[in-house]
């Protein structure tokens, strides 16, 4: 199954890209209107690229009332990416959601201020108002992100979406200032795959709930990786920007990826990435 | 929007910028003003580039090689490939009266097509140096004015239609001037598409993506 990451398409300018995923995730949603961070908000680097964007968003109301009945026209799968600064925030905003996919619960954008509850604790109390399946999106930026997988998963969390970016600052190089508005900035492209695959490989064992890995994809191969390591579908991020045909590729050589293992299909390579470390226990 | 593989057909400098030709392939041109992705060798993200010329089934972008994406697209040679995606955005509006075209600098980049669908109409443009003024060649029935003069105190009383490119502050000291004149703004983009958000820029206090609801926009 592939996915965009949230905040990496919009699926009303691009309605034809969309519709190539098996699923459209929205930009991330929170109470208020948002204008997001001030310009400069991108910045390419060696070996990835830098977002400033800062949860840009209508606000609650005017997607509920505006975008909502537009994406559905679409036909396409809906998962809400829902963000916010506390707790109640979060579950105000799952409560007034009905019909959709799934919901992202946005609990690591490394562009805003972070809600002084807990990732367990703002799960739980969206889980208490709805019954849509709940996915948590965790940052790679914490020790042990096993750990805050399981803390999730007993707060109710039916899914994890793994990973959100990593913050990051690129200087210009002549006046050695930050190239973004904001000084620091999400870092997401191919740099990040190796964090993505480490993250998903150990909530992977961590947890029993599937996961949705993404980070730094860029071919069928990078897709099938994410799932050998735990992954039960794969988001697409930064390749959008420049490759708005990447899911039909990726979905491609994904299936040659797998005949070419001997597999009936990409999902029959979910863990395998796993079993040689249990050969090594044995 | 569409996305072709093209060839590139030539490169050939003009003062400091490269004049790249592409095979346009089933690439339509466009109105003057849109602009094309064109994917950047070696590089992470394609660069935003309006159409400089369009002839049959060629387009020619110019570029400045500013820095790591630009100066990969410069050394592109005929016969090297690349992704195009477009054409993007929304470009000038062609049924004025009495157009006057504005450019500054790489600025003047989609003038020269814009010069051709409005019947060569008079344009001033202003350059940093008389070495970068060579780009002028390419925009018919042009005023040149090179640093330390202004394009703005070339700008007649009643200049008619105003469309403009360049950098920042001549456009906003266009905007002063000229109410009504036609914009073309730039800003640091990552898809062209609407996808990443990156290109937002403040329009009446509020955050407005570039690429969806420009790059030409009124100037009041």
């Amino acid at each position: 199954m592939l996915l965009n990451a949230s905040g990496c398409l919009d699926a009303l300018t691009a309605p034809e890209v969309a519709r190539s995923l098996d699923g459209f995730v929205t930009k991330t949603i929170t109470p208020e209107p948002r204008k997001g961070n001030p310009p400069v908000r991108i910045a390419e680097t060696a070996a990835g690229m830098l977002n400033s964007i800062g949860l840009a968003n209508p606000g609650r109301t005017c997607f509920l009332a505006e975008t909502l009945p537009r994406l559905w026209e679409l036909g396409v799968p809906l998962w809400v990416s829902v963000g916010g600064f506390s707790a109640a925030d979060y579950a105000e905003t799952c409560a007034r959601l009905e019909g959709i996919e799934a919901v992202e619960l946005n609990l690591s954008c490394p562009n805003v201020d972070e809600a002084p509850e807990s990732a367990a604790a703002i799960v739980s109390a969206c889980r208490a108002v709805t019954s849509l399946p709940l996915y948590a999106k965790l940052s790679p930026s914490t020790w042990d992100i096993a750990e805050a997988a399981r803390a999730v998963e007993a707060a109710g969390a039916d899914g994890l979406s793994l990973v959100n970016t990593l913050r990051g600052l690129a200087l210009d190089e002549r006046t050695l200032l930050p190239r973004l508005g904001r000084g620091t900035g999400g870092y997401s492209g191919p740099a990040l795959k190796p964090v993505a695959l480490a993250a998903v490989y150990a909530c992977s064992a961590a947890v029993g709930i599937p996961i949705v890995g993404m980070g730094g994809v860029q071919s069928g191969l990078d897709a099938l990786e994410l799932i050998a390591a735990g992954a039960s579908a794969v988001a697409l991020g930064t390749i959008l920007f420049s490759d708005p045909a990447a899911p039909a590729r990726i979905r491609s050589e994904l299936a040659v990826e797998a005949a070419a293992r001997d597999l009936g299909h990409p999902l029959d390579a979910r863990r395998a990435a796993h079993s040689s470390l249990q050969m090594g226990v044995s | 929007m569409r996305l072709e593989r093209c060839r590139v057909t030539g490169a050939e400098q003009v003062g400091p910028y490269t004049l790249l030709r592409v095979d346009a392939g089933g690439l339509d041109a466009g109105v003057p003003g849109q602009f094309f992705m064109l994917e950047a060798p070696g590089r992470l993200l394609p660069r935003p580039m309006s159409v400089c010329l369009a002839a049959a089934r060629e387009l020619a972008f110019l570029i400045d090689p500013i820095g790591p994406g630009t100066q990969a697209l410069c050394s592109l040679e005929r016969g090297e490939e690349l992704n195009v995606l477009g054409p993007l955005g929304n470009g000038f509006e062609l049924d004025v009266e009495r157009p006057l075209l504005v450019g500054g600098g790489i600025g003047i980049a989609p003038l020269p097509f814009l010069s051709e669908r409005l019947g060569e109409p008079p344009a001033i443009l202003g350059f940093r140096s008389d070495w970068h003024a060579e780009a002028a060649a390419l925009v018919p029935n042009a005023e040149v004015c090179v640093e330390p003069t202004y394009v703005t105190e070339l700008l007649p009383d009643h200049p008619g239609t105003v469309l403009a490119c360049g950098p920042e502050p001549m456009l906003a000291a266009l905007r002063a001037r000229v109410p009504d004149a036609q914009l073309a703004w730039e800003a640091p983009m990552a898809c062209g598409y609407g996808a990443c958000y990156g290109c937002a820029i403040e329009i009446d206090g509020e955050l407005r993506r570039l690429c969806v609801e420009g790059p030409v926009l009124r100037a009041a």
